[in-house]
C-alpha cells in the first residue's frame, strides 16, 4: 500500500509538473495580453518536433536551446502579423484566430514529420536511473523535468513580480496609453510576452515529448488538459496553476491506480445493485477506466462550488 | 430576410428551389442528394450556433454535445420503433430536440454563469467530458461503433416513408426549413432582443431589470434544442449515431462554418455550411491536406474578412446595382489572377509535402493539376515557391485596383 501511494504521489508530481510547463506560458499569455491562446499546445507539439529534429542534427543539449528559441521566434512572428491584427476585433477574435492556428500547426507538423509518432526516444545523456524507489527506477530526465518546471515558476514569478520590466509589462494590458506616453514600446512589450510564452511552451515540448507520444494529435490530446488546469486554478494566477497542475496530476495517476468501481464501494458497504437496473452501468465503471475524465468533472465540480476557481481574483 | 411581402417572396423563392435542386442534373444522383442533405443538417446546425454566438456572444467550443445527444436519443427511438413503437419515422427528430434541449438545460444551468472567455474554455471542457463517457457507458451510447437503427422499418407511417436517399433529403429539408423558420422568430422575441442586448453590454442589460444569466440560459437551451433536432436529422440520414457525433472536431467544424459564413447576418450560418460541407466532401477525397486548407482559409476569413462571406455578398449589393460594376468586375479579374497563381504554388508545394510525409508508400512521382511532376527532383519546388512568392507580390499591387474601382463605384452610387 505504501509503495502504491509513493509510487503514485511520484508519478502524480511528475504528471502536474509536466502540466505546469505548458500552463504556466498561457498562464502568462493570458494574464499579461488578456488572450486565451488555443495554439499554446500546439507550440508544445512544434518543440517536441522541433527538439526532435535539432536532436538528431546538433545533440541534445544544443537543442534544448534553440528547439525553445525557434518556438518563441513563431511566437513572435505570430503575435506580431496575426494577432496584432486581429487585436482591434476583440477577445473573441484572438480566440478564434489562435484556434484556426492550432489547426494549421497541427497539419504543418503532419506536413513535416508524418501522421505517425516519430521516434522521439530519451537522449542517452539524460537515461540514466537518478534513484531507486521500491524497486523501480526514476530516470533522470523526469528529475530534469521536475527541475526546469520549479525553475520556470521561479523565473516567472521573480520575473514579473520583482523587476522593473515586469512591472512594465503588468502595466502594458492596464495602462497601455500611459505607458506608451511614458516612453515605452507597448506592442514591443506583446510580441515580447507572446514570445516568453511560446518559448516557455517549445521549452516544455522538447522535455515533454519524451514522456508523451510526439504525433500530430498530441497538441489535442494535451491541450483540453491544460484548459482546465488554468480555469481551476483561477485563470491569469501562477500560483493557481501550479497548484492546479499537481492536484490534477496526482487525482489523475491515483484514480488509474485504484481498480474498484462505486459498486464495489456499494458492496463493501453491504449494498447489491441488481444488474438490470438502469444505474447498473454508471455504477459498475471502475475508477481506473474513469481517470480521463476526472480533470473534466473538477471542472464542473469547481463551476457549481468556486466559479472564480482556486487563486482567481475575479469572476472572468 | 426583410418581412413582410419582400420576406413572403424570399421563402416562396427558396422553398422552390429546395423542392426542384435534388432534380437538377448533375446532383440529381443518390450521392448529390445525400450531400444536399447532409447540407441542410449542418445549415440547421451552424444556426442553432450561431444563437449562441452570433445572437448572444457566447463561444461555444462543445455544440457538439447537444447535436450528439440529440443524435442519441433520436436513434434510441428509431431503434424502438423498429421494435414496434407505434410513432411515425418522420417524427423522429422531434425526439432528437427533445434530447438536446434536456442536455441544454442541464449543461447550461451550470455553464452560463458565465460568459466571456471562461465560458469558451468551460464549453470545451463539457466537450471532453461528455466525449470520454461515451465510451464510458456501451450500453447507452454504443462505443466506438456507435448504435444504428433503421429508418424503414416502423409500423406507422402516415403516407410518409424514408425509403429512398429523395425521401430523406425532402423529410430533411422540411424539418431544417420548419427550424430555420423558428429560429428566426426566435431572434425576433423580446428574449431574442435580449440575447442581443447581454452579448452588447451586459451590465446594462442588468439595470434594465433583465438576469443576463437567465437570458444566456435559456439562449443556451434553445440552441441546445435546434442542435439537437440536427442531431435527430443526423441519425435519420445515417442510421448510425457514433462517439463522432459528439467529437471536438464537429463542434469545431460547427465553429468554423457559422463563422466563415457570417456571424452577424441570420443566413450566415446557412451559406457556411453549405460552402464546408461541399469542400469537405469535394476536397477530402482528392487530398489529404483538407483540414489545412480549411484552417488557412479559417485564419484569412478572420483576418481579411471577419464579418463572413454574407456580409462580403451584401457589400456589393448597391454595387451590382450601380453602373461601375462591370469596372470592379474587371478589377477583381486583374487582381484574382496573381492570386490564383500564388494559390496554385501553394497548392503544389502542400501536396508534394503531404505525399512525402505522409504516402512515402505512393513514391514521388504525382499528377497535380494536371501536371506531372516528381516531388523528389528540386524543380517543382522552386517552380512552386517563385509562383507562390511572386503571386503575393503582384496581388499586393494588384489589389489597388480593386481599391481604386470601388472608389469609383462608391462615387457613382452616391451621386
Amino acid at each position: 500500500m505504501l509503495e502504491l501511494v509513493t509510487i503514485s504521489l511520484l508519478n502524480g508530481v511528475v504528471y502536474g509538473l509536466l502540466l505546469f510547463m505548458l500552463s504556466s506560458g498561457l498562464t502568462l499569455i493570458f494574464s499579461m495580453m488578456g488572450v486565451l491562446n488555443f495554439a499554446h499546445a500546439s507550440v508544445f507539439m512544434l518543440g517536441a518536433y522541433l527538439s526532435y529534429q535539432c536532436g538528431r542534427w546538433i545533440g541534445f543539449w544544443p537543442a534544448l536551446i534553440v528547439a525553445p528559441l525557434l518556438c518563441a521566434l513563431a511566437g513572435a512572428v505570430i503575435e506580431r502579423y496575426g494577432l496584432r491584427r486581429v487585436h482591434a476585433s476583440g477577445h473573441m477574435a484572438e480566440i478564434l484566430f489562435t484556434f484556426g492556428l492550432a489547426y494549421v500547426i497541427e497539419e504543418l507538423v503532419t506536413m513535416a514529420w508524418g501522421r505517425n509518432a516519430v521516434a522521439n526516444n530519451v537522449p542517452s545523456v539524460i537515461d540514466f536511473p537518478l534513484f531507486h524507489v521500491f524497486g523501480s527506477t526514476f530516470p533522470a530526465y523526469k528529475g530534469l523535468m521536475m527541475a526546469m518546471s520549479i525553475a520556470m515558476f521561479v523565473f516567472l514569478y521573480v520575473a514579473l513580480r520583482k523587476t522593473r520590466i515586469g512591472l512594465v509589462i503588468q502595466a502594458a494590458l492596464t495602462h497601455p496609453r500611459m505607458l506608451s506616453a511614458l516612453g515605452h514600446d507597448v506592442p514591443g512589450i506583446f510580441v515580447l510576452v507572446f514570445a516568453i510564452g511560446s518559448g516557455l511552451a517549445g521549452l516544455g515540448g522538447v522535455i515533454g515529448g519524451f514522456m508523451l507520444l510526439t504525433q500530430p494529435t498530441l497538441a489535442q490530446a494535451i491541450g483540453p488538459i491544460v484548459f482546465v488546469v488554468v480555469v481551476v486554478g483561477g485563470l491569469g494566477s501562477l500560483g493557481g496553476a501550479l497548484v492546479a497542475s499537481l492536484l490534477i496530476g496526482i487525482l489523475q495517476t491515483f484514480a488509474v491506480a485504484v481498480d474498484y468501481s462505486l459498486l464495489d464501494l456499494l458492496r463493501t458497504a453491504g449494498i447489491a445493485v441488481a444488474r438490470a437496473s438502469p444505474i447498473y452501468e454508471v455504477l459498475s465503471i471502475k475508477l481506473a477506466t474513469a481517470a480521463p475524465i476526472v480533470p473534466y468533472l473538477m471542472l464542473v465540480l469547481m463551476l457549481i462550488v468556486r466559479p472564480r476557481g482556486l487563486f482567481g481574483t475575479r469572476d472572468v | 430576410m426583410t418581412g413582410g411581402r419582400g420576406g413572403r417572396r424570399w421563402l416562396l423563392v427558396t422553398g422552390l428551389s429546395l423542392l426542384v435542386l435534388p432534380y437538377v442534373p448533375g446532383i440529381d444522383t443518390d450521392f448529390g442528394r445525400s450531400l444536399l442533405t447532409q447540407m441542410a443538417i449542418a445549415a440547421v446546425f451552424a444556426l442553432s450556433f450561431n444563437l449562441l454566438f452570433g445572437q448572444t456572444g457566447l463561444l461555444s467550443f462543445g455544440h457538439a454535445v447537444y447535436f450528439g445527444l440529440g443524435g442519441y436519443t433520436a436513434i434510441h427511438v428509431m431503434r424502438a420503433i423498429n421494435q414496434g413503437l407505434p410513432l411515425p419515422m418522420v417524427l423522429v427528430p422531434l425526439a432528437g430536440a427533445a434530447g438536446g434541449l434536456l442536455g441544454g438545460l442541464v449543461f447550461g444551468a451550470m455553464t452560463t454563469r458565465r460568459s466571456g472567455t471562461i465560458f469558451a474554455l468551460i464549453s470545451l471542457g463539457v466537450g471532453e467530458l461528455m466525449y470520454a463517457a461515451t465510451f464510458m457507458l456501451p450500453r447507452l451510447f454504443g462505443g466506438e461503433e456507435g448504435i444504428t437503427a433503421s429508418r424503414t422499418r416502423a409500423t406507422l407511417h402516415y403516407g410518409v416513408t424514408l425509403d429512398s436517399q429523395l425521401h430523406v433529403y425532402y423529410a430533411v429539408v422540411a424539418w431544417a426549413v420548419v427550424a430555420a423558420m423558428l429560429m428566426y422568430a426566435f431572434t425576433r422575441t423580446p428574449v431574442g432582443r435580449m440575447c442581443n442586448a447581454v452579448r452588447d453590454n451586459p451590465e446594462r442589460a442588468e439595470f434594465v431589470g433583465y438576469s443576463a444569466q437567465r437570458v444566456r440560459f435559456i439562449a443556451f437551451a434553445v440552441a441546445g434544442l435546434f442542435a439537437g433536432l440536427a442531431g435527430g436529422l443526423h441519425a435519420i440520414n445515417y442510421e448510425i449515431v457514433a462517439a463522432d457525433a459528439v467529437s471536438a472536431q464537429r463542434s469545431g467544424t460547427v465553429l468554423i462554418m457559422a463563422y466563415i459564413g457570417g456571424t452577424g447576418q441570420f443566413i450566415g450560418p446557412v451559406l457556411g455550411a453549405i460552402v464546408i460541407t461541399w469542400l469537405q466532401s469535394s476536397l477530402s477525397g482528392y487530398t489529404s491536406a483538407w483540414l489545412f486548407y480549411l484552417g488557412v482559409f479559417f485564419i484569412v476569413m478572420i483576418l481579411y474578412a471577419p464579418s463572413g462571406v454574407a456580409a462580403l455578398i451584401i457589400a456589393h449589393r448597391p454595387i451590382v446595382r450601380s453602373r461601375a460594376f462591370t469596372g470592379v468586375l474587371a478589377a477583381y479579374g486583374i487582381a484574382l489572377a496573381p492570386l490564383a497563381l500564388a494559390g496554385a504554388g501553394a497548392v503544389f508545394l502542400i501536396e508534394m509535402s503531404y505525399r512525402l510525409s505522409t504516402q512515402p508508400e505512393l513514391g514521388t512521382r504525382m499528377r497535380l493539376l494536371w501536371t506531372p511532376l516528381d516531388a523528389a527532383s528540386p524543380w517543382p519546388w522552386i517552380i512552386a515557391s517563385a509562383a507562390l512568392a511572386g503571386g503575393l507580390l503582384l496581388f499586393r499591387a494588384s489589389w489597388r485596383l480593386v481599391g481604386a474601382a470601388w472608389d469609383r463605384a462608391g462615387g457613382t452610387a452616391a451621386s
